[in-house]
Order: structure tokens, then C-alpha cells, then sequence
């Protein structure tokens, strides 16, 4: 087995290092479909790292009892689950996020970034490790759909989780509440982080 | 025990822990969900009959359902329906409320819809929605006029600018029905 990364490590790898979204490029679809205002992004961001964190945890507990060769399958099965226990939460409890998110909310089993730490993580390492990383990859994909969706509010709508930030004479940019605006942000955001890394590698 | 055996047991133990957790979960959130589902159908219904006190159910074909407005005395103030079409993107439900005598409207309310942000999406403000409000509804179609505000603010309204196709979609869906329910109603309702 390859070397173990610090405790540490395994929580803000997620965060920063290998973030799901700026450097992994996992889990777009969600991260460009729902971050038109940062309340939708927020929530996407929770309800991904809910079904990732207990994926993780239950993959990792039952790892060695899974035959290979219906690994993905399994897998499968367990998000769909957590994701099945999150969209009825949502339409139970706070139904008008359940209606800004729509379909986006079952699309979650196929999000690619949920099955892939169960591939390349939960299904190899133990329990303590898998919520680490569970919580790191979730906290950073939460974030950076946040921001998104906090930038693509201020400038489209004029306001963050709602409140007005920008002064009455501002002329909002549509665009950014439609599809390029998440586009163009996103793109922006993925070459700032490369940008930032680049340097930080030479220096 | 050979992996094939395994194989199965594995996934199937999966699948019935799943089945399990989720139909008992279902049991908890159901309820709250048709709570939800039924408190948006009493506010769209409340915003098209304004003076309705409660209203009757009644399922006049399989996809059709109406309800019939009733005030404190028991008379009908009115009749709301859902129609379904398409705007400018698809999928544009609205609640209609009409008077008793299918003359004209007294209100609309967007369930939902798909339109563009910024443009079409107008239609759920209420300086677009309030114009349908008395508007007579015979063979004769609402006009969507462009700029200015209708001659006749009971036979035309002012098409949102920038957003004439979603505008006229709205006008569309509603005439769409108007006849169905009219003959539905008399049939089915009134004549009973």
C-alpha cells in the first residue's frame, strides 16, 4: 500500500489540494445546473457531502465483505439510498429549496465525484480515514458551489443568500444568473486556482 | 462459499437493507410532503378566487380537476383549474380562477415554470398576473399587444417587452382549456 498521508492531510487535501471541483474537475454537471443564487449552491453542496460523508462511512465498514466484481454495483445501491433519504428530507422540510434544485437532487447518485472517493478511497482504506476524506471532499465541494453561487448572485441579482449588497443604481448582468454566467465564473475560478498553484510551485 | 453465491448474497442483503431504511423513512416524510403539496395548491387557489372561504374538489376527468370556490354561504364564487403548456421553454403550468358563469377572470397564478430569468420569468410578477383579472373569457382570445396598454383592458393585455412569446403562451394555455372546463363544468358540476 502506498504511503499514508497525515490525518491532516486527508481532510484538507479535499479542501484545497485536490479539490473536487477546481483541481479534480469532478461533479460539474450539479456545480454549473443549480449555482444561480449561493442558497442553492449551499444546499447542493450539503446534500453532496450528506450522501458522501455516509456513503463513505458504510462503504469503508463493509469493504471487505463486497466481492470486486460487484463492486460499482454496490456502491451504487448505497448512494442511491442516501441520495433517496436527502431528496425526501429536502421536499419534506424545506420544499422551495427542493423546487430551486429539482432533478439535480436524484442526480446526485450519478455524480461522479460521490463514486469515485468510494472507488479510489473508501473501498481501500478504514473507517476513521473515509470520514476525513468524506468530510474534506465534501467541505470543498460545498464551498467552492457556495462562492459560485454567491458570485453568479451578486453580480446577476445584486444580492448574497438573498440580501441586498449592491447599491440601487447597479445595473444587474443577467447573463450570470443564466448558463454562460456559470461558465464563465467557473472558468474564471478554475484559472485563478491554477494560476495561484503555478506560483506558488515556482516560488 | 464460491463467489458467485457471494455475489448475490452481498447485493441482495444490500438491496433489502436499502428497501428497509427507505420505506421507513418514507413513512416519515410523506405526510409532510402532501402537507407541503396541498398548503401551495390553497395559496394558488386563494390567489385566483380572492373571496373563496373554502373550496370542493372534483375530479371532472382524469386529468382535470376543479375546484369550486365557495363562500361563507355556501355559494360559488368561482371555479379554478390547472393549465398546462408550453412558453417559451416547456413545461408552464398555471392555476386559472374564473366566475361562475365562465364570463371572465378573476385571477392567475404560475405554478410552474421554466421561463428565462430576466425575461419571461416576469410572468410571475403580479403587474403582469393582475391584468388578467377580469378579463372576459369568450371565443373571442385576449389580444397581446406590445408597448402600450391595451384600448380595452378586458379583452387584450400588455405583453411583457422582451418576453411577447411567453406573454402570449400564457393567454394560449388558458383559452386552450377555457372551452374544455366551460362544458366540463355544466356537465359535470353545475348540472349535477
Amino acid at each position: 500500500m502506498a504511503k499514508q498521508n497525515s490525518l491532516k492531510i486527508e481532510v484538507l487535501k479535499g479542501i484545497w489540494a485536490e479539490n473536487p471541483v477546481l483541481i479534480q474537475l469532478l461533479g460539474l454537471c450539479p456545480t454549473l445546473a443549480v449555482t444561480n443564487a449561493a442558497i442553492n449552491g449551499l444546499a447542493m453542496g450539503l446534500a453532496t457531502t450528506f450522501v458522501l460523508l455516509s456513503s463513505s462511512i458504510l462503504i469503508s465498514l463493509i469493504r471487505n465483505i463486497i466481492p470486486a466484481q460487484v463492486r460499482i454495483a454496490s456502491f451504487i445501491v448505497v448512494i442511491a439510498t442516501f441520495v433517496t433519504v436527502v431528496d425526501k428530507f429536502l421536499a419534506a422540510y424545506t420544499p422551495d429549496i427542493s423546487k430551486a434544485l429539482g432533478a439535480f437532487i436524484p442526480l446526485i447518485v450519478v455524480n461522479c465525484l460521490i463514486l469515485g472517493r468510494q472507488e479510489a478511497f473508501s473501498s481501500k482504506n478504514n473507517v476513521g480515514r473515509s470520514i476525513l476524506d468524506g468530510i474534506g471532499m465534501g467541505v470543498g465541494f460545498a464551498a467552492v458551489l457556495t462562492l459560485l453561487g454567491a458570485i453568479r448572485e451578486l453580480l446577476g441579482e445584486g444580492s448574497i443568500f438573498g440580501v441586498a449588497l449592491m447599491p440601487e443604481s447597479f445595473n444587474t448582468w443577467l447573463v450570470m444568473i443564466l448558463p454562460p454566467g456559470a461558465f464563465l465564473t467557473l472558468g474564471l475560478m478554475i484559472g485563478l486556482a491554477n494560476w495561484y498553484n503555478a506560483r506558488r510551485a515556482e516560488a | 462459499m464460491n463467489t458467485s453465491t457471494k455475489m448475490i448474497i452481498v447485493l441482495t442483503l444490500i438491496a433489502a437493507l436499502s428497501g428497509s431504511v427507505l420505506s421507513m423513512w418514507d413513512g416519515v416524510t410523506a405526510p409532510l410532503i402532501e402537507a407541503n403539496r396541498l398548503k401551495v395548491l390553497k395559496a394558488a387557489i386563494s390567489e385566483v378566487l380572492p373571496t373563496y372561504e373554502r373550496y370542493d374538489e372534483v375530479q371532472v376527468r382524469d386529468d382535470i380537476i376543479l375546484y369550486v370556490g365557495k363562500d361563507t354561504s355556501d355559494a360559488t364564487v368561482g371555479v379554478a383549474f390547472k393549465a398546462k403548456g408550453n412558453g417559451f421553454s416547456p413545461d408552464l403550468t398555471l392555476m386559472v380562477g374564473i366566475n361562475p358563469d365562465f364570463t371572465s377572470l378573476t385571477g392567475i397564478e404560475v405554478l410552474e415554470q421554466t421561463e428565462t430569468p430576466g425575461l419571461g420569468n416576469k410572468i410571475e410578477e403580479d403587474e403582469f398576473k393582475t391584468q388578467f383579472i377580469g378579463l372576459i373569457t369568450d371565443e373571442q382570445k385576449a389580444k397581446v399587444v406590445k408597448n402600450v396598454k391595451p384600448d380595452d383592458p378586458t379583452r387584450g393585455i400588455q405583453a411583457i417587452s422582451g418576453a411577447t412569446i411567453s406573454s402570449k403562451a400564457v393567454v394560449d394555455i388558458i383559452w386552450s382549456q377555457i372551452d374544455v372546463v366551460r362544458e366540463l363544468y355544466a356537465t359535470k358540476v353545475a348540472g349535477s
